[in-house]
């Protein structure tokens, strides 16, 4: 790993990250809309995206560099129960194609930027509201964090970053320019930059798999033998545990585990802000729907990318960081050239999640906090140039976060953000459907998830650590181990369905909601429904 | 876009439980039964060009998963351009 600079892969990887920040300044130009200081423009794209660019959009930002790392690292450290993902990301695009169209069209007909200026609307609560936004923050800031943590694991395959005992400075540049360029063009394109910038790092994973699933299995001599040694590694007993290192396929005992990760993991995602942010800048509902056909290409790969981690066994490669895994497996494996186009296909894979990350916690903090508590007439041009600061801000919190913490410390929030981003499925999802919860029960069901979910997770030792040693745990009453943020979103469903009978029977002030059930199901052309941009460009991107 | 855009919901001389919507509803949920059951796939033979069972049904769910919702997508447009048709016909 530390055998000194790979200088043909960094070159490359110069080279293409150049070319990405390059495009990024000039997203601002692309598409422009005739008001760019409104928070649509900046932060939405100007609500214009058609099925290709949310396609890219979505997959960009869905698929971040971390799971790029993250999940063949998973399936290299424990095997079966690191494929989990694959189920996850199944799961989610029937709920996509069931619930998001609905919270499109209340959103264009309200004009909501964010899902806590739905519940704001909907239930006539801004405790509700805030509660969203909060959680949506905390649960985004790890994420973003983890996206800086995937660039570092490339920068330290590739040899730049040195070793422990480098100067901080020198160690951590590459990471503090790569950041500072894409606050930058963040800054000044807003959401056009990562849309942009998607094409290119999907178009580059896309050629970095296909070529790692073909070439790698000939080169180590067919999957028979790749998954022959992975079985040998695996029916070793790790000394840390005393139970085998891991299996080709989980036993009884870790299938509800397996099970309630892939549904709780597919539940919570479309909570995050930056997939609802994704979706909400796309252009129509039919163009949600449609995405919900052909965002599944990207599971596939996720799939083939898992069993990377079968191959980084079989190659030999040995890291005590998982996390390198797959790098190490790329620069071993790899021409040095094609080496470097691996590492910024994940590095520019980071970008763009952070990218629009940043972007949809700042949305938050400016249309649910600023605008709602502490400035309520404020203008769109103010709005956008707070939202635009924040996202500076949210980017700089997250690399002190990466820089100063160990990197356990994101990983274990990140995990905990999933938990918490589930509570506010309710209130979100529920919402859309019906009237029928009351506001006051909603905020003590995520209460009650989000308290349960966090101690339940402190709880939860590993071999490693003391607290917060993985996301699942017995399941109380059924005695199975599950995911913990599963379980929380059970206990909150229950809190909320039975306050809302005590609250309903006390006749508690149910607030005002401003939608009508027309809301739900507009389209683009209705009457009332915010069309951004000129006709003319609109047909041009088509 | 240029084909039949999306229309409101139903008048309300339509049932809102149609068989197309039935089926719609199976389309979506089937991949919930087939990836949650976990015990049914959760082995190594056989295997598929050397890939376990696990891990090659797995990726031929997220085929068959995509399918199932292109069908919904499919039938929902034509269950909401049959609902166009009808009520423009009783408006006029």
């Amino acid at each position: 790993m530390n055998d000194g600079v790979n200088g043909v892969a960094l070159a490359v990887f110069i080279i293409l990250f150049l070319a990405v920040t390059v495009i990024g300044f000039m997203a601002s130009r692309w598409r422009k809309a005739e008001n760019e200081n409104s928070l649509d423009e900046w932060g939405l794209g100007g609500r214009s995206f058609g099925t290709w660019i949310t396609w890219f959009l979505l997959g960009g930002d869905l698929y971040t560099a971390y799971t790029f790392v993250a999940v063949p690292a998973a399936i290299y450290a424990a095997g079966a129960a690191g494929f989990f993902a694959v189920p996850y990301t199944i799961l989610i695009y029937p709920l996509m194609f069931v619930f998001l169209p609905r919270l499109w069209s209340v959103s264009h007909k309200h004009g909501y930027v964010t899902t806590s200026d739905f519940v704001r609307g909907r239930f006539g609560s801004k405790g509700l509201s805030l509660a969203v936004a909060v959680t949506g923050i905390l649960a985004t800031m790890p994420y973003i964090a983890l996206q800086l943590v995937g660039i570092q694991a490339v920068l330290d395959v590739m040899g730049v970053g040195g070793g422990e005992d480098t100067n901080w400075f020198v160690k951590d540049l590459p990471l503090l320019i790569a950041f500072g360029v894409l606050a930058a063009y963040t800054y000044s394109s807003g959401l056009r930059a990562p849309a942009l910038i998607a094409f290119v790092k999907d178009a580059l994973i896309y050629i970095v798999i296909a070529v790692a699933i073909i070439y790698i299995p000939i080169k180590l001599g067919g999957f028979d033998e790749i998954f022959k040694s992975a079985g040998d590694a695996f029916s070793q007993t790790n000394p840390a545990t005393g139970k085998p290192r891991g299996a080709l396929a989980p036993g009884e005992a870790s299938q509800w585990t397996y099970a309630t990760l892939a549904l709780g993991s597919a539940l919570a995602l479309f909570m995050y802000p930056h997939s609802v942010t994704a979706v909400l800048s796309s252009r129509s509902r039919d163009v949600i729907r449609r995405n919900s056909t052909i965002l599944p290409l990207y599971s596939l790969m996720l799939g083939l990318l898992g069993l990377l981690g079968f191959m980084a066994i079989a190659a030999g490669v040995k890291v005590t960081n998982g996390q390198l895994a797959i790098p190490q497996l790329f620069e071993d494996m790899f021409p040095a050239w094609f080496a470097g186009v691996a590492f910024a296909a994940i590095g520019i894979g980071a970008l763009v999640p952070a990218a629009i990350m940043s972007i949809a916690a700042a949305n938050l903090f400016t249309r649910n906090i600023y605008k709602d508590f502490l400035k309520p007439d404020a203008t769109p041009a103010q709005e956008t140039k707070v939202s635009k600061l924040v996202s500076l801000l949210v980017k700089v919190g997250a690399l002190v976060f990466v820089l100063t913490m160990d990197k356990t410390v994101a990983i274990n929030f990140q995990l905990l953000g999933g938990i918490w981003i589930l509570q506010t499925f309710p209130a979100l999802v529920g919402g859309l459907f019906t009237r029928w919860f009351h506001r006051w029960a909603l905020l003590a069901g995520w209460a009650v998830g989000m308290l349960y979910g966090t101690l339940a997770a402190y709880g939860v030792a590993s071999p490693t650590q003391k607290h917060f040693g993985g996301s699942a745990k017995e399941i109380p009453g059924i005695g199975e181990i599950g995911y913990i943020g599963l379980t929380s979103f059970v206990l909150n469903v229950v809190v909320t369905v039975v306050l809302t009978f005590v609250l309903k029977a006390l006749k508690a002030p149910e607030g005002v909601d401003e939608t009508k059930p027309s809301d739900y199901t507009a389209d683009a052309g209705d009457p009332g429904v915010a069309v951004e941009l000129p006709p003319a460009t609109a047909a041009a991107t088509r | 876009m240029s084909e039949a855009p999306e229309v409101r919901q139903p008048g309300a001389d339509q049932p809102v439980v149609t068989p197309m919507r039935v089926v719609i509803g199976l389309c979506l949920f089937a991949p919930f039964v087939s990836m949650l059951w976990v015990g049914s796939y959760a082995k190594v033979d056989p295997a598929f060009i050397g890939i376990p069972f696990f891990y090659w049904y797995q990726m031929l769910w997220v085929v068959i998963s995509t399918a199932l919702t292109m069908t919904a997508y499919q039938l929902w447009q034509r269950d909401q351009r049959a609902r166009a048709v009808s009520k423009g016909g009783a408006d006029a």
